[in-house]
């Protein structure tokens, strides 16, 4: 359990500064891959509910805390998706992928179309079109390309720090 | 001989018959002779003038070169003497260097992350230079870092004014305007159309946040709104934010430096 909680801490910091340095400045595309939602959703399917939850809290919260304007709005959607990825767990093997990226897409989804409907919508701004094409699913993308070669990665974190089966 | 001599008795006739007969074809030729004379006085003068005139066209040319030029150096000197008086009013406050260390993790805002704090004198609402130009204002501040909310970002509004005329407008971030590079004005009076593409905005002097006079960018496009009192159009930044790595922040707030 010590170990789950140090490996959910370094992730979440690791995962910030990386998401919000290297990725944010190399663009791939000119659009920044979600590497918080993947650690999230990871999380999530792989120890359960209240994992995902404390997960994706603490990147939302740190979302919050240095880029957004309101504060708790990333908390939330974060929290939300680590827990609803978290009732996946029960059918998640480890060696199928297909399982995985599709709630990394739904939740990357997800994550974009609320940012649109309470950060954009709610202000007016009526052309879904645009921001569906030009900032939901080339993020989409790019996180799932991301994703292939994290998963790997986080896999084989989760399955260092599960307990010892006697 | 002496009859000659002595009477001028031939003399009128003479002269009579010598003016009848000489003196028209005299006259005759002296006019060939001036109009030939004049002829050739024309032709060499004809000939002198084309000389004087590739002498003059070249002259000219010279001139209207030297004159680009000086018109150039005037307007480079009205833009120079522009600047120098934009810095001379940016240099009155006091301004501190920052880095840029991270940028906006999603792709809806573009905020920055930059490396001075509270710690430093950064305040919340302090108005953040690059290039030059505005780049937006501090949100948030922690011990040794500061939030900027750049002037692009979809949800952000600045009060400013044309350069040459002090007509106030409102910039507004636009996410789907960036695609293009632009953001979006609206709300500028200009009833004497005096405002055209190309034209200098800068933040104004009723903005209850940003310090007046910062370079915001130029006019890129402009057309009437259908109520045909404003005009709205959209605004070429002068800052590259794709690529700012280094900004100046202006240590004085709007609602402080007007009580100095």
């Amino acid at each position: 359990m010590i170990k789950k909680i140090i490996a959910a801490v370094l992730g979440v910091w690791l995962c910030f500064i990386l998401q919000s340095t290297v990725f944010s400045g190399i663009k791939l595309g000119n659009t920044v891959p979600n590497l918080l939602i993947i650690l999230t959703a990871c999380f999530g399917f792989m120890e359960g509910e209240i994992f995902g939850l404390l997960v994706g809290f603490s990147c939302g919260a740190l979302m919050d805390v240095f880029f957004s304007s309101f504060n708790g709005f990333y908390a939330l959607i974060f929290m939300y998706l680590g827990y609803l990825n978290g009732k996946f767990r029960n059918i998640f093997y480890p060696e199928d992928i297909k399982l995985p990226l599709g709630l990394i897409i739904c939740s990357d989804v997800a994550y974009g179309l609320s940012c649109y409907v309470f950060l954009f919508l709610l202000r007016g701004r009526f052309d879904f079109g645009f921001y569906a094409g030009h900032v939901i699913v080339p993020e989409v993308i790019a996180t799932v390309i991301l994703s292939l070669l994290a998963y790997p990665i986080i896999l084989k974190v989760h399955k260092a720090v599960q307990p010892q089966l006697h | 001989m002496i009859l000659c001599y002595t009477t001028s008795f031939m003399g009128n006739a003479l002269n009579y018959c010598v003016g009848f007969i000489v003196v028209p074809f005299e006259n005759g030729i002296s006019k060939v002779g001036y109009y030939m004379a004049n002829r050739a006085e024309q032709l060499s003068t004809i000939r002198e003038l084309l000389d004087e005139n590739e002498e003059l066209k070249a002259r000219v040319e010279e001139l209207t070169t030297e004159n680009t030029l000086l018109q150039q150096d005037k307007y480079e000197l009205i833009v120079l003497r522009e600047l120098y008086n934009l810095d001379n009013e940016y240099s009155s406050y006091e301004k501190t260097g920052a880095r840029v260390i991270s940028r906006d993790a999603g792709n809806w805002y573009t905020t920055f992350i930059v490396d001075k704090g509270a710690r430093d004198g950064i305040e919340i609402d302090m108005n953040v230079m690059a290039e030059g130009g505005l780049v937006g204002r501090v949100t948030a501040t922690g011990a040794h870092w500061a939030q900027v909310k750049s002037i692009i970002d979809d949800d952000s509004y600045v009060s400013s004014q044309i350069l040459s005329n002090s007509d106030i407008l409102m910039v507004t971030g636009d996410l789907e305007l960036y695609e293009r590079g632009v953001i979006a004005f609206s709300q500028l009076v200009d009833s004497d159309d005096e405002v055209t593409a190309g034209a200098k905005v800068v933040t104004s002097n009723i903005s209850d946040k940003y310090l007046p006079g910062i370079l915001i960018g130029y006019v890129d496009t402009i057309s009437p709104d259908s109520n045909n009192i404003t005009k709205s159009g959209t605004i070429r930044p002068a800052v590259d934010f794709k690529h700012v790595s280094d900004v100046l922040i202006i240590m004085k707030r709007k609602d402080v430096a007007e009580d100095d």
